[in-house]
């Protein structure tokens, strides 16, 4: 559905998007994954028709974004970081204009606003002024306004940011609603929100293609060791630290465990394990045995940085930036 | 061109959802009756006063209302004018809306059409004040119509150069009181340029004077169609759609 080879673009002093290629097959659903500044709605814009590529090609249901923009943008469904909404109209009228533009009319294009307002929930605002709704109201609208025409292929920059918890909750779970029916593109830096509503991932970093692959492979990939968070309090006195560390380190599979904080009765250690071994249950008895309290034990989530960190190895280029700067102060 | 009449009337309907039109139609009506008033009873004071020395001079409502009053009109619009187009894509960069319309199955060329006419009808809008003032001359007198269709002409001719121009800037800038006051002092130039033929007889003064959007319309206030002049505004609406264009088309490659 599209198709994505060696796309670059290039502003006047930066490469935003450096030789990206990746395919996403017809009705999936693809999380674009990157922190901010990573290329995400550059890429989403050169595959909107919004700019232009500045090298390589890119192709949505076999239509290329330079030759033929407008046959592209027929069959897609865009929502921009901030959604596109004129204040002063109101949401039918509004709904009614993009409508129009996307070259529904007649009793068509009243079927569709109809059904997209039921659709996102927006049917209680159908006669408020799109100026005065709430965040969430606006986000709903503007998602809206993507379907209206019923596109092959939504793309989404950052459907969620800005909502509440709630609303992040309902605009996920009509976006997994949506999937069946569209080919979804969405952009994020969240990434329970990728393990939740997508199939499959692409990562970028920087402008360049970090990894494309299915979310659960992509945590084994990333995920080298086990890591498990343990918080354990003394039960007659004061804790020894250096005890429980070594105490911790004498479980078996445990190949590292460091305090992360502590306070007078109680301390919370990260102990990582070798692959591939369950250590939590040794762990625990280890504990209760040596005669202290186990107040928690969890296992320690892989964020998206961690996932950053192990796969373009962020440290080298942290340590450059550090360099920099003090080169300029000197 | 069903897309440029879309836009069109979305672009009206933001004029007359905002108080932006009705401050535009009342300030202007306010001027334009001033004008009117003013016009009026000179000519009227003008008339006892003769009938009062017995002679009898030629008196003429189109010569000495409808004219001078058009030609003020096309004066006034300069300063309509920046007000009316400021907005027009600044108000839809700033807020991101460009990329709504940029990434629909429209063509660049509906887009600019469409908002240049939604400008040119909510300028028309405040002729329309004009027209109701006139509507009094021909209760109470018999001036003749033509003249006063070919002046409203002349001054939608004139009107939409200038928007094309407004346009144009407004695609430059994400501020609307840059792209104002931008288009405000282009207009104003193209109206004193054409002061500088008064004075000089060289090459270069008749070139700047030819340049003036105000003097193109003597013609038309006088009730005839030059088509030179006629040509001058249809050549000036072309370069400022032709540029705006290009400037939405840089605008891709740039952002």
């Amino acid at each position: 559905m599209i198709k994505v080879k060696d796309l670059t673009k290039r502003y006047a002093r930066t490469v935003a998007v450096d030789q990206i290629s990746f395919q996403v097959e017809k009705g999936q659903i693809v999380g674009f994954l990157g922190p901010n500044g990573a290329g995400k709605t550059t890429t989403m814009r050169i595959l909107t028709c919004f700019l232009p590529p500045s090298a390589g090609t890119a192709s949505v249901a076999g239509f290329d974004v330079l030759e033929q923009p407008l046959e592209v943008k027929k069959r897609i469904g865009y929502l921009p970081e901030t959604p596109p909404i004129y204040p002063e109209m109101e949401t039918l009228g509004y709904l009614r204009f993009v409508g129009k533009l996307k070259g529904l009319s007649g009793a068509d294009l009243e079927k569709r606003v109809d059904y997209v307002c039921e659709r996102c929930a927006i049917a209680d605002v159908k006669t408020k002024l799109l100026g005065k709704l709430s965040k969430g109201y606006r986000q709903r609208v503007g998602l809206a306004q993507a379907i209206i025409h019923n596109p092959d292929v939504l793309i989404l920059d950052e459907p969620t940011a800005g909502l509440d918890p709630k609303q992040i909750n309902e605009t996920r779970d009509l976006i997994k609603d949506l999937a069946g029916e569209h080919t979804i593109i969405l952009s994020t830096h969240i990434l329970p929100e990728v393990e939740q509503t997508c199939e499959q991932v692409i990562i970028i970093n920087k402008g360049k293609l970090v990894a494309t692959d299915s979310v659960r492979n992509l945590r084994a990939r990333a995920r080298g060791a086990e890591s498990v968070l343990i918080e354990i309090a003394g039960r007659t006195g004061p804790l020894d630290i250096p005890v429980v560390q070594h105490k911790l380190q004498q479980v078996a599979g445990v190949s590292r465990a460091l305090c992360k904080q502590q306070s007078d009765s109680q301390a919370v250690f990260e102990v990582e394990s070798e692959k591939g071994r369950l250590v939590r249950g040794d762990l625990a008895r280890a504990v209760v045995q040596a005669g202290w309290d186990l107040n928690e034990l969890r296992p320690a989530a892989m964020t998206l940085e961690e996932i950053f960190l192990q796969l373009t190895g962020t440290e080298a280029p942290a340590e450059e930036e550090k360099v920099l700067v003090e080169e300029s102060h000197s | 061109m069903r897309n440029a009449w879309i836009i069109c009337r979305k672009e009206l309907g933001s004029y007359f959802a905002s108080p932006v039109a009705y401050l535009l139609l009342t300030m202007f009506g306010l001027i334009f009756g001033y004008f009117f008033w003013t016009a009026l009873r000179f000519f009227v004071f003008e008339g006892i006063e003769m009938q009062m020395r017995g002679q009898s001079f030629p008196m003429n409502i189109n010569e000495q209302i409808i004219r001078p009053l058009l030609s003020n009109v096309s004066v006034i619009g300069l300063f309509f004018i920046p007000m009316i187009t400021m907005r027009l894509f600044a108000e839809e960069k700033r807020t991101g809306t460009i990329e709504l319309l940029a990434t629909s199955p429209v063509r660049d060329l509906e887009i600019i059409v469409g908002k240049w006419l939604a400008a040119l009808i909510m300028y028309s809008c405040l002729l329309l004040f004009t027209a109701l003032n006139f509507a009094f001359l021909f209760r109470y007198g018999n001036p003749d119509w033509k003249p006063l269709l070919i002046g409203y002409l002349g001054l939608l001719l004139q009107a939409g150069a200038l928007l094309a121009i407004g346009t144009f800037i407004s695609t430059l800038t994400k501020n609307q009181i840059i792209a104002g006051a931008a288009t405000f002092g282009v207009c104003i130039l193209l109206w004193v340029v054409g002061w500088m033929g008064e004075f000089e007889m060289s090459t270069w003064a008749r070139v700047f004077s030819y340049l003036s959007v105000v003097t193109h319309f003597e013609s038309f206030g006088r009730g005839v169609i030059e088509s030179k002049d006629a040509i001058f505004y249809a050549a000036m609406i072309f370069i400022g759609l032709f540029f705006t264009a290009r400037s939405m088309e840089s605008l891709r490659w740039r952002s």
